[in-house]
Formats: structure tokens, C-alpha cells, sequence
């Protein structure tokens, strides 16, 4: 089925967002489109020999090395307990390895001062498994949340946000609790919040869980058209469907706490294995394209 | 745009982060029992320190001579002789003889007014109050005290500040006392804070991990925080004013019936009421920056 993009969100996402976040906030200029893969300095996100463990544990997560480019579609896969949301956890920096290097932004991550975090928090969009929704806020004020976190100006924060809500079908909705949603609605509300600002980088946890096929669809047009304006994508999904419909995207499994990359395609230099595909020939793993 | 819009705007984004704190909180009514305790002890401790200075002021230059001789005829002699020589003496600015009325109406709560009484019999010391250009040094007593030795040698030569010294030392006391209640009425406050702050940042912790993880600052969490302490203490301040001006102005009442010589001293001038005022206003400050510092230390300890 295909699902027409909205005039809509196409006014938010020219008028609103990029003026409303982007003056409020310093970030160097990211080209909007998805970079070349063979320039480092493009790199959004660098993991070298990154490895994780909480306490004094088994490490959940060993020797993960992979860059991400601005404008890329990824999804993680993994078996349940391979160490997704682990590897997403760094990703939204609400956690600092026990080994290995970082480098979000063309900055070590690890090394950051906390009194610089928030700043690179904010230019990222966070979609969690759990939804995290504040809640004592309603569905508006939830999605406000990014805007207002960045300083934006409150009389330039109500009409995206009103059109947000209206393009995830929440208008009704608008003044609802979390409580009182659904977890369908619940989901499109952080899918909602984490998209508002249009973050250079999107993580994504589960995030069609709970909606329908269509609305599945919708929000995975929506995660791509952020691609096109700049942003990089990362998806964790079990669902090999919805990696299909994205047929430009590159895939990261997670075995073990092991990142299996064996067509480098998710590293610096990324090795060209041949003409899939129409980002440079690499090949997906375990998947083919729709 | 001016300053007061911007910041008024920043409010307003800072109050949509999180949501409303401590609603129903006992904290106004700790606040306002410590702001009502402080302005007693404060206007006490301020009105002692009036009475003590206007009667220092009072007796500065005081000086008295007994003249205390049992043979009447003896006693009036050494007391002209004694007038004579204190009118000469330089740096009397006044002289005066207490009359001999004026000294059995003093002593009549003592000796009693009915016939049969002891009163006429008693040699009652003649007194000579006089007042000089200035504070009474022992210096100085102790030259009248010479000047009269030669004329009057049952002359005794006190300041009248002297009398009082013990008095004053006891308001000393009671005015270190009240600056002691007030600081620990104040730590009262501080302790009361960080436990009302500790409390709301345990019931917000997932919303702060959330406005944490969208790239709120410490600083923007910490002012949702401030704002409802702030709050919280202006209104218990409030009512804490209130309620301890009523209080002093009852025992104010009190002891203006008393009619005490000392007491009438121990007064509030309007720095003193103005001082009073401004206790809740401290009490804001206080519970302000107490809950800014609670929240950016628990902060700091999160990710």
C-alpha cells in the first residue's frame, strides 16, 4: 500500500523545524543529503573497539567498530538480550563505554565534559522502546519537550507542534495524558517528540511496535524523508517486513554483543563488494532489498 | 525584547519541562513556623539592643553622691560643700540635690508611710545627681571623687552606668541569644529545603532522566526546582510575618503596661521594622539557593 506523503509535514519540516532548532542551536552545517561513504570527515558517529559492561559483569557488548554517515538509513538487528538497546544506550549517550573510542559530531564522546552533553543531546532524536513519555505532560507538551529543552521561543513552538500531532493523527489527542493514550498513540507521541527538533541523529528503538502496518509505513516515509534532509537513522527492529520497505538502508546485526559486519559496509574505509544497492554498492546484510 | 520579557520567557519554557512540584507539600507551613520564630527572636533581639542603648545613653554621664553620714547638721554641711565644689568642677554641666521628699516617696515601698514607721528616724544619705559633658571614665569619677575628699569626706562618688553594667551584660546575652535562635532557625530552613528538594527529585527522577536525555541542562532542571522552593517559602513567609508581628505586637502591649523605665526603652524604630520585613524576603533567598545547590549536586551525580 502506498501511503502519500503530506503537504503537511512538508510545511513543518521546511518552515518550522530547521528555523525553530537549528538558529537556537550551534552545529556545524551538515549537507542535506546522504554523504559519500568515503570521506571520514563526513562521519556522524565513530565506534572503534567499543566494548560495554555493566558493573563488573560479562561485557554485554565487545569490539563494536562502525561509522555512520549523515543522511543514512540503518537498522540493528538482533536477537532479544544481543545487546541492541546496549548499543543504542551509547549511541543516545545515556551511557559511557568501558572501553574503546567514540566520536560523535567530529568530538570524542567519552571524553566529553558534562556541561557540554546537553548539547549534543539535543541534536539528537531519541525513540525509546518504553516510549519515556513525562507523565504528568500531555501529548503536546511531550512533544514540545525537545523544543523547549533547546530554547526556542514558545509563540514559535505551538503551530509545529500542533501539525506534528496532527500528522500522527493525535490532534484529538492533543491535551491526553500519557496515561490515557494507547500504546499505539503512546508510540507516535516519542516518535513525535523525537523528530520535532529534526536531529541529526535519530535513534530509534522498536519504534512501529505498537502501530498498525500502516502507520508503520507512514512513520518509516517520515524517518526517511529526515535522511534526506541530513539526518542519519538508526532503527532497531526484529521486523524483517519493515526493513524491507527500505530497500536504501544498511543493516547492523547484533550476535552476541558482537557486531557481524563481514562486508565491512559499516566501516571506515567500507568495503565495496559490488553494484547493490544505490549507496555505494554495499550489501545489506542477511537481507535483500524489497 | 527587553531583559524581564526574556527572562519571563525562559520561566515559562522552564515550567513546561517538568511537572508542577510539591503540590500540597507541607513545606509552606515548616516555612512560615520558622519565618514566624525568626521575626520574634529577630525584633526581640533588636528591641534589647534599643533598650540597652538608650539607657547607656541615658545614664552615659551619670554620676551620683551619696553623702552618708548618720549626724543630720554634718550631713547638710558636707552636702552644700560638696554642691558648691561639684558647680565649680569643670565638665559638670548639672547639678542637683534630690530633695528630701523626693527621696522618702523612693524609699516608701521599703519603709512603709503610717505613723510608727522608721522612715523619719532612719539617716537616709543625701544624694547629689549630676550630669556631665560626656561619658563618666573612671577617670573622671575618680578626680571628683578627689575634689571632694577635702570638703565632704563622707562623699561617695558613683557612675551611674556602673549600676547598670550586670543589666547590660544579661541583654548582651539575650541578644546573642536571639542572633543564636535565628541562625538555627535558618539551618531549620536549609535542612528542611534539601529534604523537600531530595524528596521531589526522587518522585521526578524518570521525567529529569527524560528532560536529561533530551539535552535539558542542569541548570534549566535546577530553576523548576528553585522556582517551587521559592515559591514555597514566599507564601510561608508570608504568613510567618504575619503571624510574628501579631506576636510582638501582643507582647509589645504587654510590656508597655509594665511602665518600666527600661522597658519604655525597648522600642522598634521603622530600620528595625523595615529589618523585620525583610526576614521572609531572606527566608526566599535562603530556600532558593539551598534547593539550586541540593538539585545540581543530585544532578551531578546522574548521567
Amino acid at each position: 500500500m502506498k501511503i502519500a506523503f503530506t503537504p503537511l509535514f512538508s510545511t513543518w519540516i521546511d518552515a518550522y523545524a530547521p528555523d525553530a532548532t537549528r538558529s537556537a542551536l550551534p552545529r556545524p552545517s551538515i549537507k542535506p543529503n546522504a554523504a559519500p561513504m568515503n570521506q571520514p570527515d563526513a562521519a556522524i558517529v565513530q565506534f572503534d573497539n567499543v566494548g560495554l559492561r555493566y558493573g563488573t559483569g560479562n561485557e554485554v557488548l565487545s569490539d563494536i567498530s562502525f561509522t555512520l554517515f549523515p543522511g543514512r538509513f540503518y537498522f540493528l538487528t538482533g536477537a532479544s538480550g544481543a545487546g541492541k538497546t546496549s548499543l543504542l544506550r551509547l549511541l543516545y549517550l545515556a551511557q559511557r563505554p568501558s572501553r574503546g573510542l567514540i566520536r560523535m559530531f567530529g568530538t570524542d564522546a567519552i571524553t566529553l565534559p558534562r556541561e557540554r552533553l546537553p548539547g549534543f543531546r539535543r541534536r539528537l532524536g531519541v525513540v525509546f522502546q518504553d516510549f519515556r513519555l513525562v507523565a504528568h505532560l500531555s501529548a503536546f507538551d511531550n512533544i514540545a519537550l525537545p523544543l523547549r529543552v533547546a530554547g526556542v521561543p514558545e509563540r514559535e513552538i505551538t503551530k509545529p507542534v500542533d501539525e506534528m500531532l496532527e500528522w500522527v493523527d493525535l490532534a484529538e489527542r492533543r491535551d491526553a495524558r500519557p496515561a490515557t493514550l494507547s500504546g499505539g498513540e503512546q508510540q507516535r507521541v516519542a516518535i513525535a517528540r523525537a523528530v520535532i527538533a529534526r536531529p541529526d541523529l535519530l535513534v530509534a528503538d522498536e519504534p512501529t511496535g505498537n502501530v498498525d502496518p500502516d502507520m508503520a509505513l507512514k512513520l518509516l516515509r517520515l524517518f526517511e524523508s529526515l535522511g534526506r534532509l541530513g539526518t542519519s537513522v538508526v532503527v532497531a527492529t526484529h521486523d524483517v517486513h519493515l526493513i524491507r520497505k527500505v530497500p536504501d538502508s544498511l543493516i547492523m546485526r547484533l550476535d552476541n554483543g558482537r557486531l557481524s559486519d563481514p562486508t565491512g559496509a559499516l566501516r571506515y574505509p567500507p568495503r565495496r563488494t559490488g553494484p547493490t544497492g544505490n549507496h555505494g554498492g554495499i550489501a545489506p546484510l542477511g537481507f535483500a532489498p524489497a | 525584547m527587553t531583559a524581564a520579557s526574556s527572562a519571563g520567557r525562559a520561566r515559562n519554557r522552564d515550567r513546561a519541562l517538568l511537572p508542577n512540584l510539591r503540590r500540597g507539600s507541607p513545606m509552606p507551613w515548616v516555612i512560615a513556623i520558622v519565618i514566624a520564630l525568626t521575626v520574634i527572636a529577630a525584633a526581640s533581639g533588636l528591641a534589647l539592643r534599643n533598650a540597652a542603648m538608650r539607657a547607656s545613653a541615658d545614664l552615659n554621664g551619670g554620676v551620683t553622691v551619696q553623702i552618708i553620714s548618720a549626724a543630720p547638721i554634718s550631713r547638710n554641711q558636707q552636702t552644700e560643700a560638696a554642691l558648691a565644689v561639684l558647680r565649680r568642677s569643670a565638665g559638670v554641666v548639672e547639678v542637683r540635690r534630690v530633695e528630701q521628699a523626693q527621696l522618702e516617696t523612693l524609699l516608701e515601698p521599703w519603709l512603709g508611710t503610717r505613723p510608727g514607721d522608721a522612715i523619719d528616724e532612719l539617716p537616709i544619705p543625701a544624694l547629689i545627681d549630676l550630669r556631665l559633658s560626656g561619658a563618666a571614665t573612671p577617670e573622671r569619677v575618680a578626680a571628683l571623687r578627689a575634689a571632694l575628699a577635702r570638703v565632704a569626706p563622707a562623699a561617695r562618688v558613683d557612675a551611674q552606668s556602673a549600676w547598670l553594667i550586670p543589666v547590660f551584660r544579661a541583654i548582651s546575652t539575650l541578644q546573642w541569644l536571639a542572633g543564636g535562635l535565628i541562625a538555627l532557625l535558618a539551618t531549620a530552613t536549609v535542612a528542611a529545603v534539601v529534604l523537600a528538594a531530595r524528596t521531589a527529585l526522587v518522585d521526578q527522577r524518570e521525567a529529569i532522566a527524560i528532560v536529561h536525555l533530551l539535552g535539558a541542562t542542569d541548570a534549566q532542571i535546577a530553576r523548576v526546582f528553585q522556582r517551587s522552593a521559592a515559591r514555597e517559602a514566599a507564601v510561608g513567609g508570608l504568613i510567618g510575618l504575619i503571624a510574628g508581628i501579631a506576636a510582638i505586637l501582643a507582647l509589645a502591649e504587654q510590656f508597655s503596661a509594665l511602665g518600666s523605665g527600661m522597658g519604655a526603652g525597648a522600642v522598634l524604630g521603622w530600620t528595625d521594622w523595615l529589618a523585620v520585613g525583610a526576614i521572609p524576603l531572606g527566608g526566599v533567598v535562603l530556600a532558593l539557593l539551598t534547593a539550586r545547590l541540593t538539585v545540581l549536586s543530585a544532578l551531578r551525580r546522574m548521567v
